[in-house]
């Protein structure tokens, strides 16, 4: 029996790989039974992407990047911004939503990272997954840097030139390479111009392919587990994991829960608290970029803050260069240094649920010194505070660099044949 | 190709020689696309010297006149604050201004032609913020019972004297950079321009 939709099917499908594309990743993708909470980011990271390129769209429709100043002496862009804000209908909420969407994103990406810091997702075979993901990481932080001058404001604009100036400090080509970046003497219009550009085109077309390439990835090898065992170990007479059950429908419906969660504290901040507190929009934003007068505090956006802290806390010179220049090399390691977990940790197992006190104990000091570097990172700082800050730096770093040490020894519980559930 | 054929080496070289050959060209192609990312001719021609008008600034006030982008700070010196920079010779990191962050006329301790008169560019030389005035002295100021007056730098935190010095172990590593300037009159600055006439 062939209904017309069938026949219609089958004639894409002589044409293109449809119905096996959508057997490979949903219907016939097994994934691990025993998916708890942590799993929901990845889908959210998802929901989230799709929310930026939308309400982007949309924004691009209304948004100027220009900044010359209009007759009422105000840059066109930070007036473009107020417009929207002001005028455009719904414009407000658009714009809301995707700046609230841009720390929504960093929320749920660190949230996605931990699951797998958790749960050893990282370990073979899934190095790709994990490197795939640290380049998501780096350009979801260009794209965020890029994209918060656009407004045009105080802050947009003193955070562009410290962060542009920090490629300054490399030594032979960093003065070049920052005049390249500005394209200009200064912060100005030409870099407003190159940095929108890279924002709405460039590095999204990057963001996308890297998502690809990360779940492609991801269903070539299969989903690791809150149990960290491989399920296609055990497979039934149809070569099927005992442990797996297809991704649709049983994930795709467990996560429109998690998506219905998500809205509902999405929305929260959205209308009721957009500003996030001075943390999401900082609030020397809604003053307009004035080159002569660097606001009295600057701090970068809450999601950058405690990589700021690591560059911050490097004070000492070294081999006849520049403090600076250090602090760049630290900021940038602190970042790099991810993507090389699955060599850094030599435990026998992967899930935190059969590792020892050992890692757990460093785990949690790690969690601690993050959350303190993060929060250092938006105060001005002091002695007291550079010195915390240099502590938790050790911290960090000690946390990767002594895991091949500390992960051997650790004393670990035996691995199940099987997952477990409750 | 199967094992038993032979590779037809003539072939290979000339498919070598064309990739390279287009490789190259391709190289030659982005040429243009970096040389569009330096700064444009235009941005290369604002660099106008600009005039400042000194006089009526009163004792222990500073201007801010904005020179390619920047901000320039013209301080009228007290007494009181020149004899600061003695107290802060002990504890800034270059008080002879031997690196070359300034012309040669303003290579002395007031770092500038007329004592009276700093001219400066506000630009951090740690990460480009605009350091914020402290001229208040001792503990009024909030830096610390030791301070002889100078600018605080909200990024990170470096501190200067009332000259542009920077002080020790800061984040900064040069003193504040000294435009190339010459007075017009007595109360006329010519900020970006140095000539003789």
């Amino acid at each position: 029996m062939t209904t017309k939709s069938q026949q219609l099917l089958n004639w894409v499908d002589e044409r293109f790989p449809l119905t096996s594309t959508w057997k490979a990743h949903l219907s016939e993708y097994y994934a691990p039974k025993n998916f708890n909470f942590w799993y929901f980011f990845g889908s959210l990271a998802l929901l989230v992407l799709v929310i930026q390129i939308l309400t982007g769209i949309f924004l691009v429709m209304h948004y100027k990047p220009d900044a010359s100043l209009n007759a009422s002496g105000i840059p066109v862009a930070f007036a473009s911004v107020e417009y929207i804000m002001r005028e455009v209908p719904g414009g407000w909420l658009i714009r809301y939503l995707h700046s609230t969407g841009a720390s929504a994103f960093f929320i749920v990406v660190y949230l996605h990272m931990f699951r797998g810091l958790l749960y050893g997702s990282y370990r073979k075979p899934r190095e790709l997954i994990w490197i795939f993901g640290t380049l998501i990481f780096l350009a979801l932080m260009a794209e965020a840097f890029m994209g918060y001058l656009l407004p045009w404001g105080q802050m947009s604009f003193w955070g562009a030139q410290v962060i542009v100036n920090l490629f300054s400090a490399i030594p032979v080509i960093g003065p070049d390479l920052s005049l390249v970046i500005r394209g200009d003497f200064v912060v100005s219009d030409a870099t407003l111009n190159r940095f929108f550009s890279f924002h709405v085109i460039a590095v999204p077309l990057v963001l996308i392919g890297l998502v690809l390439a990360h779940i492609v990835a991801l269903h070539e090898v299969g989903s690791n587990n809150p149990d960290g065992v491989e399920i296609k170990k055990k497979k039934d007479a149809n070569g099927i994991p005992l442990d797996g059950i297809p991704f649709h429908p049983y994930y795709t419906v467990k996560d429109i829960v998690g998506v219905v969660g998500f809205l509902i504290f999405f929305s929260a901040i959205v209308f009721f608290a957009p500003e996030g507190g001075g943390y999401f929009l900082e609030y020397n934003n809604f003053i307009p970029a004035d080159p002569l007068k660097t606001p009295p505090h600057i701090a970068p956006v809450w999601y950058f803050t405690p990589f700021y802290s690591i560059l911050r806390a490097v004070t000492y010179p070294l081999f006849g260069i520049d403090a600076k220049f250090w602090g760049v090399v630290a900021m940038g390691a602190s970042v790099v240094i991810i993507a090389f977990l699955p060599w850094l940790d030599r435990s026998p197992v992967k899930s935190i649920r059969y590792k020892g006190g050992l890692f757990k104990g460093i785990l949690a000091v790690f969690v601690v010194a993050f959350f303190i570097l993060g929060y250092l990172g938006v105060l001005p700082p002091t002695a007291g505070r550079t010195l915390v800050s240099q502590i938790c730096s050790v911290i960090y770093f000690a946390f990767f660099l002594a895991m091949p040490w500390y992960s051997k020894i650790d004393k670990c519980k035996p691995e199940p044949d099987r997952v477990t559930s409750k | 190709m199967s094992v038993d054929q032979k590779m037809d080496s003539g072939r290979r070289q000339l498919l070598v020689a064309t990739s390279a050959a287009g490789g190259v060209a391709a190289v030659a192609t982005a040429v243009p696309f970096v040389a569009s990312l330096t700064p444009s001719e235009r941005a290369k021609a604002a660099g106008a010297p600009v005039e400042a008008d000194v006089g009526k600034l009163a004792p222990g006030e500073m201007m801010t006149v904005e020179w390619r982008g920047k901000p320039v700070w013209i301080l009228r010196r007290t007494p009181e604050m020149l004899a600061s920079l003695d107290q802060t010779e002990s504890v800034v990191s270059d008080p002879e201004s031997n690196k070359q962050m300034q012309p040669e006329y303003a290579k002395n301790k007031t770092r500038s032609i007329k004592p009276e008169y700093l001219v400066a560019v506000g630009i951090c030389t740690h990460l480009g913020c605009s350091p914020s005035e402290k001229f208040k002295v001792g503990a009024e100021s909030g830096m610390g019972d030791d301070w002889h007056g100078g600018f605080l730098c909200p990024c990170h935190g470096s501190r200067f004297d009332l000259s542009g010095r920077v002080y020790k172990s800061m984040p900064a590593p040069d003193n504040l950079e000294i435009p190339p300037h010459k007075y017009l009159s007595d109360t006329k600055i010519l900020i970006g321009d140095d000539s003789k006439a």
